[in-house]
């Protein structure tokens, strides 16, 4: 199946004013400005949502299904990120969270807490393997696995070979679901709360071509105040094991939760796509053989910064915190660790995405390298962002790619109407 | 025949920058469409011999040519030149300080390394003077 770069990430074209922000911070240099708006080169993003934390007029949006698909499916599973727990405050806890979600209208809860710590588990058999290429190097966030795709292939063999919790925790909802209660997998409806518009992507349009477990997509943004409503009238409830996820799971929400959870090696956690990019160029150039595992987020603060959050994730943080501390108490359960993880080893591979390329034939691209150097040397360095493309260089390229004319910078136009107005004044 | 060139200077014991120069190397490879094994170890090569420069070499230049077979990188500096050029290339000799040691460097493994990765390694040397690295990748193997 192709995945014919479903975006998740797309723009409010009434809302953009064509300004530069979003251009400077896209680590693929996926955005340009044309005609006044910007524009998505779909096969470079990622979908990691920088450009819609920071757009000032809030023009990028992140596509997730409605709130209303809940009517489509006879038999509805929830599946809450743990990102969600830290949005609200303390008098919140998750058995209150997981009621409420079945007092929205969902039949079943899994939460993807409780996969996440399976997915902990099947990490450390994985790690034990001798065999394996060492720092490895986390799946968990869509947006680092498409970011390594298209420009760290030498990593892809780096990647740990694990579904992530949400595809771990809609394949054994399904399967529980049937067990307890005998429903035809084909009535289920499962549904994914989700921080971020990376993990839509990675329903819609998977980069292992295997289609997702997962039915729909629901953002915690929209389904926050039904949420909130519904635990204002709650009152006092009675407590029953509701949540199952115990604090390893719901720890994964944060940063270091990941990789904290893996008890052997030296691991380290890294999060917001830039810093992701800094540790990975390290990585590639041999730097880090001393490291074994790299927890690699693209939002600050991890899922908590997701861009579909609601809390600040700051706040959120010490809300999960609090969460973590009470389970502590509970002495919750830990999935036991026979439990088959096999199962949930990478059944396809995850290939490298050459799109930085400027040619499939090596000569031609050589030629195109050389023209690029020559604009870029008669360019002014300033990287301004006026043109529409991030840099001068960038510009360069596009105008060899054929999307841009020299002219398209401003500092280039004035001298040629310049050079037009003393030609006139010659023939005056 | 088309030819690219870089130039770019290795600056001393800065480690900060330190790489730069391979990493921009990794993204021309990439852009041109070399296969991802030969960008590899063009990188890990031409990376070895940059930091080789910053901390024994007191710094110095990285010179690349790119055509349509290879590229062809030299690393030179005017540190203090490789007293014995047999004794350095073995695995774990090395005369790296401890403080350098402290920062993971000084492994003795870095011209090893060169070695292994590069197709034609050729390192003219001498006391007082200074090291030339050349370092050639084929991009495709005969
Ligand atoms: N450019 C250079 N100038 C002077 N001496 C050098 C230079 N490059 C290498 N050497 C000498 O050769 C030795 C071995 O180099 P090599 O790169 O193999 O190991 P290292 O740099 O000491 O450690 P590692 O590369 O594992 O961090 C160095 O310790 C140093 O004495
Ligand atoms: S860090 Fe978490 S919330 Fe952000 S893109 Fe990755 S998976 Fe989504
Ligand atoms: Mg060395």
């Amino acid at each position: 199946m192709e995945q014919g770069y479903f975006h998740s990430v797309t723009l409010n074209t009434i809302k953009c004013k064509g300004c530069t922000n979003c251009i400077k911070y896209c680590p693929t240099e996926a955005i340009r400005v044309r005609s006044g708006k910007a524009v998505i080169i779909k096969e470079r993003c990622i979908d990691c949502g920088v450009c819609i934390r920071v757009c000032p007029y809030h023009a990028k949006k992140a596509i997730t299904d409605s709130l209303t698909a809940i009517k489509d499916y006879e038999y509805k599973i929830a599946l809450p990120a743990p990102s969600l727990y830290g949005q609200f405050g303390p008098s919140y806890s998750r058995e209150r969270i997981v009621l409420a979600l079945k007092q929205f209208g969902f039949d079943y809860v899994f939460e993807v807490a409780r996969a996440a710590e399976i997915v902990t588990n099947a990490s450390e058999n994985y790690m034990i393997n001798k065999d394996i290429k060492k720092p490895v190097i986390s799946s968990a966030c869509p947006a680092v696995v498409r970011f390594i795709q298209i420009r760290f292939p030498n990593l892809i063999d780096n990647l740990l070979k694990i579904e992530s919790p949400m595809e771990v925790a809609a394949a054994l909802s399904k399967q529980e679901v049937h067990e307890k209660y005998g429903i035809p997998y084909e009535k289920m409806g499962v549904f994914f709360i989700s921080p971020c518009a990376a993990k839509v992507t990675s329903v819609k349009a998977p980069y292992e071509n295997v289609k997702s477990n997962v039915d729909v997509v629901l953002s915690i943004k929209d389904i926050y105040l039904p949420l909130l409503d519904i635990m204002k009238k709650q009152g006092e409830i009675i407590k029953e094991p509701f949540s199952l996820s115990s604090a390893i799971g719901v720890a994964w929400a944060a940063t270091g939760g990941e990789s904290d959870a893996i008890k052997e090696g030296r691991r380290i956690a890294v999060h917001g796509i830039h810093n992701v990019n800094d540790i990975l160029e390290q990585a590639i150039q041999g730097g880090l053989d001393n490291i074994d595992f790299i927890e690699a987020l693209a939002c600050p603060e991890g899922c908590l910064g997701g861009p579909l959050t609601v809390e600040n994730p700051f706040i959120a943080k010490e809300n999960l915190k609090n969460e973590i501390e009470k389970i502590k108490k509970d002495q919750a359960h830990r999935v036991s660790r026979t439990e088959n993880v096999d199962e949930f080893v990478w059944k396809s591979k995850v290939e490298y995405r050459p799109i930085m390329k400027l040619d499939d034939d090596m000569m031609k691209a050589l030629e195109k390298m050389q023209m690029i150097d020559a604009i870029t040397e008669g360019l002014y360095d300033l990287d301004c962002g006026a043109c529409g493309a991030p840099s001068c260089r960038a510009l360069a390229e596009d105008i060899v790619r054929g999307i841009a004319k020299e002219t398209d910078c401003i500092f280039k136009l004035r001298e040629k109407v310049n050079s037009i107005a003393n030609q006139l004044h010659q023939i005056e | 025949m088309s030819t690219i060139v870089r130039d770019y200077t290795i600056p001393a014991n800065d480690f900060t920058i330190a790489g730069e120069a391979s990493s921009s190397v990794r993204k021309i490879l990439s852009q041109l469409g070399v296969s991802p094994d030969v960008v590899k170890r063009t990188s890990i090569a031409m990376y070895e011999a940059e930091i080789n420069a910053v901390i024994h070499g007191n710094g110095g230049m990285a010179h690349v040519e790119i055509d349509k077979n290879k590229i062809y990188i030299r690393i030179s500096d005017e540190g203090p030149g490789i007293a014995d050029l047999n004794l350095a290339m073995q695995e774990g000799y090395s005369t790296a300080p401890d403080s350098i040691r402290e920062m993971g460097f000084g492994a003795g493994m870095g011209l090893s390394n060169i070695k292994k990765n590069a197709d034609v390694l050729d390192i003219e040397t001498e006391i007082n003077k200074g090291t030339i690295v050349n370092i050639t990748v084929f991009f495709k193997r005969e």
